[in-house]
């Protein structure tokens, strides 16, 4: 590997506060229980600030002032309005774009290239995106005159912090919805700084509302029997608690949950862009995605070549600094995340597939984990069922296409899928049959916000993102 | 001469395309006749029988969906005078005809309604459609008996899903009736399974049922009865459609909701190049 000198981004276009409020009706305020918690930077374990911790009251006041604003100013605000309000919130998410970057790498500890380029210009056009929306609702396909549902409850986890909020708020304003939105407990930063976007675009007091907190506050905010909607992207577990914790309300339900996709390769597949691709779909953001690639069907025809290739592209991917510019893999959110795709890794190799890594150093400080693949996989091993959330890969072989297809549906999930081969009538049989929300053929981890997103069977329920990602907000 | 004696019928389930009672040997008297009493073990071999025949259904044309339905139509319209002698108002057996109708025409639109063709920003064909999600367990309204079932089975199937369906234990001759309708209209067996009996009994073990994709709570009018459903619906994540709002009008407009929850979305990516 060629010797890089470092080159990292700046970290003085941020100004980290010491300590955060909480962000209700407009305005920072302090937890009635006067509890916080600290975020820390997953690359160095450095304290980034104190964060106030939500409990059952600083909920209720957060959903009492989403549901004023809501009956005072914004359900009843022209779409045309709401919209301005939204294009600005874009705009000034593009202005400050550097700085939410680089906040959100220190944050998460994902590469700054990645927040970069891929988290900050989605966050942006997601807005952009709903904002035409605000005022065009009765042309969206969901009859005449949709209604927004009320307050919604919006519960968003640490992958893609400042990205989910995006795809939470942003269809949920443009249908004229308030919301109270809490951020994960790892990564509030990038919310906490949208909640100071929203006062400079002079936003209505109360349209949103940020509690931050862990599990406990989630929980008060989904179980609030004020809120009318209630939007999770996280694990299947939660979700599924989540699911019960609504049950006999008339909340509106939409879930963003686990995935454990399958990357099929055909032996005609262009391998150098398979591997390309199988690269993108499991280390992109330390293979913490939902949709990541988790598990490769390669074919066996091409297996070896295929994994020849992997390893000496692997060896290339450069672990370390989020914030130096050169950075491939970042560091892993957490000590407990870390602790989970070490557990499962070494289920993988007691259970007896094969592990590898490439040569790589990692940090002392902070929380590491090498790029990682198994081979030698089969479907029982835990590696091949269980969502690992990190950046190791399940190899798997199979010889015909319908092979294939029972192997990639062979799980409780069905949020992505990949296919490589040069054969098009082969996409289309294919992606027919693969029970997943998202596939992509000859790509992967591809996003846009008129693309929607969102899975089957225990992936969740509704759509995020495009025309579809309005209706989760809709009275329809 | 001595008046005729009658041949009664033997009201039975609706499994697979079959008519068998129910294992357990049971039934109950309602509306003058003896009708199965469906015991868990049918309402499993019922999802058993619906799951087989999602790869046909779901896998066959949207044109050949619609033609099926539309001949459900026209068997019942056949059988308008029978299901008028079983005490259905004729102005709801018309409704339910016209409902038949109604949905046929859907299964080659929805897709065009529903799915979308999306910009994306940058040289990709992007193109979401919808799927059926697969198996559907729902329970009809007490209230309209016939309607209000026809209602709940014709738009889960019409986009490929199958069902399993608790009928009105109040008013189950109307269903079983139906089921000879559906038997009879080209429909493969297992596309539509229909249970008779005790709610309480069938339709807890479908909502817990590992292997069903979704469930309709349309029919279930004991709200505890329906929150416990739904928990027991969280376990493998079904799509839910809670009970009907009480008044809910069966003759209007039934707009497309009913279509859409039993749908995925599913959207295909693909780089554009030379």
């Amino acid at each position: 590997m060629f010797e890089y000198a470092p080159a990292p981004e700046s970290r003085s276009v941020v100004d980290i506060k010491p300590s955060y409020g909480l962000f209700v009706d407009g305005a920072f305020v302090d937890p009635a229980s006067g509890g916080s918690f600290k975020s820390v930077n997953p690359a160095s374990e450095e304290v980034l600030a104190e964060i106030a911790e939500a409990g059952a009251d600083d909920v209720d006041r957060a959903v009492r002032a989403a549901r004023s604003a809501y009956e005072k100013v914004w359900g009843s605000m022209p779409g045309r309005d709401r919209a301005k309000y939204l294009f600005r919130i874009a705009r000034i998410i593009q202005e400050r774009s550097r700085e939410l970057a680089v906040l959100e790498s220190l944050d998460n500890g994902k590469p700054i290239r990645e927040s970069r380029d891929v988290d900050l210009p989605l966050v942006a056009a997601h807005f952009f995106y709903y904002a035409g929306w605000a005022d065009k609702l009765p042309h969206a396909g969901f009859g005449p005159d949709p209604k927004p549902l009320g307050v919604a409850a919006q519960v968003i986890p640490w992958n893609f912090p400042l990205l989910m909020l995006a795809w939470k708020i942003a269809p949920a304003l443009a249908a004229g919805n308030t919301v109270v939105l809490k951020p994960a407990e790892t990564t509030p930063l990038t919310a906490l700084l949208f909640a100071e976007i929203c006062q400079q675009a002079d936003l209505p007091a109360g349209v949103v509302n940020i509690v931050t907190g862990a599990g406990d506050t989630g929980r008060a905010l989904v179980e609030h029997p004020g809120v009318d909607k209630v939007a999770f992207t996280g694990s299947t577990e939660v979700g599924r608690a989540i699911a019960r914790a609504v049950a006999g309300s008339r909340k509106k339900l939409t879930l963003e949950l686990g995935g454990k996709a399958a990357n099929i390769v055909f032996d005609d597949a262009p391998i150098d862009q398979a591997v390309e691709g199988i690269v993108n779909g499991i280390f992109f953001n330390q293979g913490h995605v939902c949709c990541a690639g988790s598990r490769l069907l390669v074919q066996e025809s091409v297996a070896d070549r295929v994994l020849e290739s992997l390893k000496r592209r692997m060896a290339q991917l450069r672990v370390g600094d989020p914030l130096d510019k050169n950075t491939d893999v970042g560091a892993i959110n957490s000590a407990a995340q870390l602790a989970r795709i070490r557990e499962l890794s070494d289920a993988g190799s007691a259970e007896g597939a094969e592990r590898w890594s490439p040569p790589c150093e990692l940090p002392e400080r902070g929380f590491w984990f090498a790029p990682t693949i198994f081979t030698g996989v089969t479907q029982a091993h835990r590696i091949a069922r269980e969502e690992i959330f990190g950046p190791v890969l399940s190899v798997l072989t199979f010889r015909t296409p319908a092979e294939a297809v029972e192997k990639a549906n062979n799980t409780p999930y069905g949020l992505s899928a990949g296919i490589w081969t040069d054969k098009g009538s082969r996409i289309l049989w294919l992606a027919d049959r693969l029970r997943a929300g998202v596939v992509w053929a000859n790509t992967f981890n591809k996003f846009d916000p008129t693309s929607p997103f969102g899975g089957y069977k225990e992936s969740g329920y509704g759509r995020e993102g495009g025309r579809h990602g309005l209706e989760g907000y809709l009275n329809v | 001469m001595s008046e005729r004696v009658a041949v009664r019928k033997t009201y039975k389930l609706f499994i697979g395309g079959k008519f068998p009672r129910s294992e357990s040997g049971r039934s109950y008297l309602v509306q003058s006749a003896n009708v199965s009493l469906a015991s868990r073990k049918d309402a499993r071999d019922a999802v058993v029988a619906a799951r087989a025949a999602v790869k046909g259904w779901a896998g066959a044309t949207a044109y050949n969906r619609g033609q099926i339905l539309y001949r459900v139509a026209e068997m019942l319209e056949g059988r308008r005078a029978q299901f008028v002698a079983l005490g259905v108002p004729a102005d709801e057996v018309d409704a339910a005809i016209d409902r038949w109708v109604w949905y046929a025409g859907w299964s080659d639109k929805v897709a065009q309604v529903y799915g979308s063709a999306n910009p994306v920003a940058g040289p990709y064909f992007n193109l979401s459609a919808p799927e059926p999600t697969g198996v559907v367990a729902a329970v009809a309204p007490e209230e309209p008996a016939l309607l209000g079932l026809v209602s709940v089975i014709a738009p889960a199937i019409v986009t490929g899903n199958t069902v399993v369906v608790a009928a009105s234990p109040a008013a189950p001759l109307a269903a079983v009736t139906l089921a000879e309708v559906l038997a009879t209209s080209d429909l493969p067996g297992g596309v539509v399974n229909i249970l008779t009996g005790r709610l309480t009994e069938t339709v807890p073990t479908l909502a817990a049922h590992m292997d069903v994709n979704a469930l309709d709570l349309t029919g279930v009018a004991d709200a505890e009865l329906a929150a416990d459903l739904e928990i027991k619906a969280a376990e493998n994540l079904k799509r839910v459609l809670r009970p009907a709002p009480a008044g809910h009008d069966w003759y209007a407009d039934p707009g497309i909701t009913r279509l859409t929850t039993l749908l995925e979305t599913k959207t295909v990516w693909h780089p554009k190049g030379v």
